[in-house]
C-alpha cells in the first residue's frame, strides 16, 4: 500500500516538474540578467523546502522527547537529511547564479553565509547521530541538539545580516526587481513540486531507517539468546 | 537557596579537581599562546587594523576555551561519577549551572592572561575601555560556556569527542562570537560602546539568556533520557 | 506500603525490550537477591529502579514515590560498576562532597565517621587516585552508605572486591538490614549474596522467571534456582 502510494506520489512529482521545467524553458529572460535569472525557479522554493523540514525536525524532535516514540525520532532524521539535501541544493543554485552573474563562485554574502552556517548547523546533527550507539542516547541527544539548532537559526540570520550591513560588501550589480506576476505562479507551483519529491525522499528515508530499527532490533535479540 | 548552595557545591568540586592537576587550564593557555604566535604569520601586526585583531582575539579564545570545556564532563566518566550525581537529590539543572560556572570561571582565567599577552604581541592598547572590555569578555565567554557545556554533556560517550565538540560548536556559537568580535574590534580603538556597536551587545545578551533558558530546560533530558 | 515495588516495567534500547513486563516488590527490612546471566536484564532494571533512565510502561515506587523525585533519592544509596569518586580529590573531600550533595547537617563528620567505618581514615588525605583497588571499593562502599539510605540498589557489589572489603560490606549490609533498611542486590556470587538474601528473584532475558523468599535450600545449593527455573 504504501509501496504503491510512494510510486503514484513519484509519477505526480516527476510530471509536475517535467511540466514546470517545460513552463520556466519557455519564458522569456529577465531583462537584466537574461537566463540565468530562471535559476531562481528552484533556488528560492529549495530553500523554502529546507525552512519547512527544519520546522518539521523542530516539531518531532520535541515530539519523541515528549512521548519517546522512536517514530518521532526516524521521522526527524529523516526530514533533516531532505532538508539538508534542498539547503544544499539551494547553495549550489546560488553559487551557479553568483558565478555567471558576479564571476565568482562564492562570495560571503549574507544569504550564502546564512545559509552555509545553517548546513554546518544541521550536518553537525547528523554527524552527532552517527557517533552515538545506543539508541535510545542517540534520539534523546539528537532531539536536543535540534532544537538548539532552530533555536539558533533566526539568530545567526540576524547577525550576518547586521554584520553585512555595518561592513558592505563587494557591491554587485543588483537586480531591482522585475518579477512578473505570472512568475510568482510558476514559482509556487515549482515549490509545489519540489515539496513532493521531498516528501517522497523523507518517505523512503523513513523506511531506512524503520528498516534500521528493525536490524537493530534483531541484532540485540540474538545478542540476548 | 538550597538550589544556589548545590550550584556551588558543584563548581567547587569542579574547580578543585581540575586546579588539582591543572591540565585543561595550562593546556588550554599554551594552545593559546601557541595560536597568538602563529596568527603572527599571517596578519602583519602593524598594518592590520584593530577591529581584524579583536576578531582574531575572539577565534583564538573559542578554540582554547574548547579544550576546558571537553574536560568538562568527561571528568565524570572514569570511575562512573555521573551516576552518583544523578543518583543524588540534585536538579539537573543545578548540575548544569555548576559545571557550567566552574568552565566559565577557567576559560575566563585563561583568557583574562591571554589578553595582556595578546596585547603585548599585537602592540595593541586594550585597557583603554577596560570595563566595557570586561562586560564583552564576561558575556561572550558565558555563550561559549553555555553552549560548550551542554555539548560537552552530549557528546562526552563519543569517538572522536575532541574533534567532534568544536565542529558542534562553533557553528551554533557563531552569533555570539560575532558579536564579541564586533565589539571587541571597536572597543580595542579606544571608542566607547555606542549607538552603532549596542546592537551587538544586546545580542549577546540575548544569545546568553536564551541559551542558558535553553540548555537548563533541556539538561534533564541530556541526563536521565 | 512496599519499600521497592516494580509494576509491570518495560524498558526499551531502541525497539529491544531490555526489560520485559517486570513486577518485584522489596518490604522494608528485606534483601533481595536478582540473579540471572550476563545481559538478563540485571544492570538495567537497577539502573532503572534507581531512576538513572526513564522506563517505558509500568510504574516504579520507591518509599511510595517516584525514583525521580529529589526527596525520594535522598533515601537511595547506589553502588554501580564504577566506583564513583574523583580520581583527583582525596577520600575526605569525596565523601565530604557527597554529604554536602545530600545536605547533610555535618558533612564533614559524617565523611571522617565513614572513612573510620570503612578503615580508610589513615589514608583520608590521600587522593584516590594513588588508592589500591581494595581501598577505592571500600570508598565507593563508603560513599554510597554515606547518607543512611534506607533502599540500598547494589551491582555486583561483590565483584572486584578484595577480601577484607567483602567482609567490610557484608558487616555493613546484616548491620543494615538489622536497623530495617531494604536492600536489592544483583550478583553472580550466588553464595555471599545467599547468605544474606531473605528473597531471590531470576531474571531471564529481562524478564522475571522466579521470585520468591530463599530457602535453606537454595542457600544449601546455589545454583538450585538456576537449575529449577531457568531453561536449560
Amino acid at each position: 500500500m504504501r509501496e504503491k502510494l510512494l510510486y503514484g506520489a513519484g509519477l505526480a512529482a516527476f510530471l509536475l516538474l517535467a511540466r514546470n521545467i517545460l513552463v520556466i524553458a519557455d519564458l522569456p529572460g529577465e531583462a537584466a540578467q537574461g537566463a540565468i535569472f530562471k535559476i531562481i525557479f528552484f533556488h528560492v522554493p529549495a530553500a523554502w523546502t529546507a525552512m519547512v523540514a527544519a520546522t518539521a525536525a523542530l516539531t518531532l524532535s520535541i515530539l519523541f522527547l515528549k512521548t519517546k516514540d522512536f517514530r518521532y525520532d526516524a521521522a526527524a532524521v529523516a526530514v533533516t537529511e531532505v532538508g539538508l539535501a534542498f539547503l544544499a541544493a539551494n547553495l549550489v543554485t546560488g553559487s551557479i547564479w553568483g558565478r555567471v552573474i558576479w564571476g565568482i563562485w562564492w562570495t560571503w554574502d549574507v544569504r550564502l553565509t546564512s545559509a552555509l552556517v545553517c548546513w554546518l548547523l544541521y550536518a553537525g546533527y547528523l554527524m552527532l547521530r552517527h557517533a552515538i550507539e545506543e539508541p535510545t542516547q542517540r534520539a534523546t541527544f539528537a532531539a536536543v541538539f535540534s532544537i538548539f539548532a532552530f533555536i539558533d537559526v533566526p539568530i545567526v540570520i540576524f547577525s550576518i545580516r547586521w554584520f553585512r550591513t555595518q561592513h558592505p560588501g563587494p557591491v554587485f550589480l543588483s537586480s531591482t526587481g522585475s518579477f512578473p506576476h505570472d512568475w510568482t505562479m510558476v514559482l509556487l507551483w515549482n515549490w509545489v513540486a519540489l515539496m513532493l519529491l521531498a516528501s517522497i525522499l523523507g518517505a523512503i528515508r523513513l523506511g531506512q531507517e524503520e528498516t534500521q530499527r528493525e536490524i537493530d532490533y534483531v541484532r540485540r535479540m540474538a545478542h540476548a539468546l | 537557596m538550597e538550589f544556589a548552595r548545590l550550584v556551588f557545591v558543584i563548581m567547587a568540586k569542579d574547580l578543585r579537581a581540575e586546579l588539582r592537576t591543572k591540565e585543561a587550564v595550562n593546556a588550554s593557555f599554551a594552545f593559546a599562546v601557541v595560536i597568538l604566535v602563529l596568527l603572527s604569520f599571517v596578519v602583519e601586526s602593524n598594518d592590520v587594523p584593530l577591529p581584524v585583531l579583536g576578531g582574531l582575539l575572539w577565534l583564538v579564545f573559542a578554540f582554547a576555551g574548547t579544550l576546558v570545556l571537553n574536560r568538562s564532563f568527561a571528568r565524570e566518566v572514569p570511575n562512573d561519577c555521573l551516576d552518583a550525581l544523578i543518583a543524588a537529590p540534585i536538579s539537573g539543572a543545578a548540575l548544569f549551572l555548576g559545571k557550567a560556572l566552574a568552565n566559565f570561571l577557567l576559560v575566563l582565567v585563561v583568557e583574562l592572561v591571554a589578553l595582556p599577552v595578546f596585547g603585548i604581541f599585537y602592540n595593541v592598547r586594550w585597557t583603554q575601555q577596560f570595563w566595557q572590555l570586561m562586560l564583552v569578555v564576561v558575556l561572550g565567554t558565558w555563550g561559549v560556556t553555555v553552549i560548550g557545556t551542554v555539548f560537552s554533556a552530549l557528546t562526552v560517550n563519543i569517538r572522536l569527542r575532541e574533534v567532534m565538540l568544536p565542529m558542534l560548536t562553533y557553528p551554533m556559537l557563531l552569533p555570539a562570537l560575532l558579536g564579541a568580535m564586533e565589539l571587541t574590534g571597536s572597543l580595542v580603538t579606544g571608542a566607547p560602546i555606542g549607538p552603532e556597536t549596542v546592537t551587538w551587545l544586546k545580542l549577546l545578551i540575548g544569545f546568553d539568556v536564551l541559551f542558558t533558558a535553553a540548555s537548563v530546560t533541556l539538561v534533564e533530558f541530556i541526563l536521565v533520557g | 506500603m512496599s519499600a521497592v515495588a516494580v509494576e509491570g516495567v518495560w524498558k526499551f534500547y531502541g525497539d529491544f525490550p531490555a526489560l520485559r513486563d517486570v513486577c518485584l516488590t522489596a518490604e522494608q527490612g528485606a534483601c533481595l537477591a536478582l540473579i540471572g546471566r550476563n545481559g538478563a536484564g540485571k544492570t538495567t532494571l537497577l539502573r532503572t529502579i534507581a531512576g538513572f533512565s526513564r522506563h517505558g510502561k509500568g510504574e516504579i515506587r520507591i518509599l511510595g514515590t517516584s525514583p525521580r523525585e529529589t526527596e525520594t533519592r535522598r533515601h537511595i544509596g547506589f553502588i554501580g560498576h564504577g566506583i564513583s569518586v574523583y580520581d583527583e580529590l582525596s577520600a575526605l573531600e569525596n565523601l565530604t562532597l557527597y554529604a554536602r550533595l545530600y545536605g547533610l547537617a555535618n558533612p564533614r563528620k559524617a565523611a571522617l565517621e565513614w572513612l573510620e567505618r570503612t578503615g580508610l581514615e589513615r589514608v583520608r588525605d590521600g587522593l584516590v587516585r594513588e588508592f589500591s583497588r581494595g581501598m577505592r571499593q571500600r570508598l565507593a562502599v563508603a560513599r554510597a552508605f554515606l547518607h543512611e539510605p534506607s533502599v540500598l540498589l547494589l551491582d555486583e557489589p561483590f565483584t572486584a572486591l578484595d577480601d577484607r572489603a567483602i567482609a567490610v560490606l557484608q558487616g555493613l549490609l546484616r548491620d543494615g538490614l538489622a536497623q530495617g533498611r531494604t536492600i536489592i542486590l544483583s550478583t553472580h556470587q550466588l553464595r555471599e549474596a545467599l547468605e544474606l538474601a531473605s528473597h531471590v528473584a531470576l531474571l531471564i532475558r529481562g524478564q522475571v522467571a522466579f521470585h520468591g523468599p530463599c530457602t535453606p535450600e537454595m542457600v544449601a545449593d546455589p545454583g538450585l534456582v538456576y537449575a529449577r527455573y531457568g531453561e536449560d
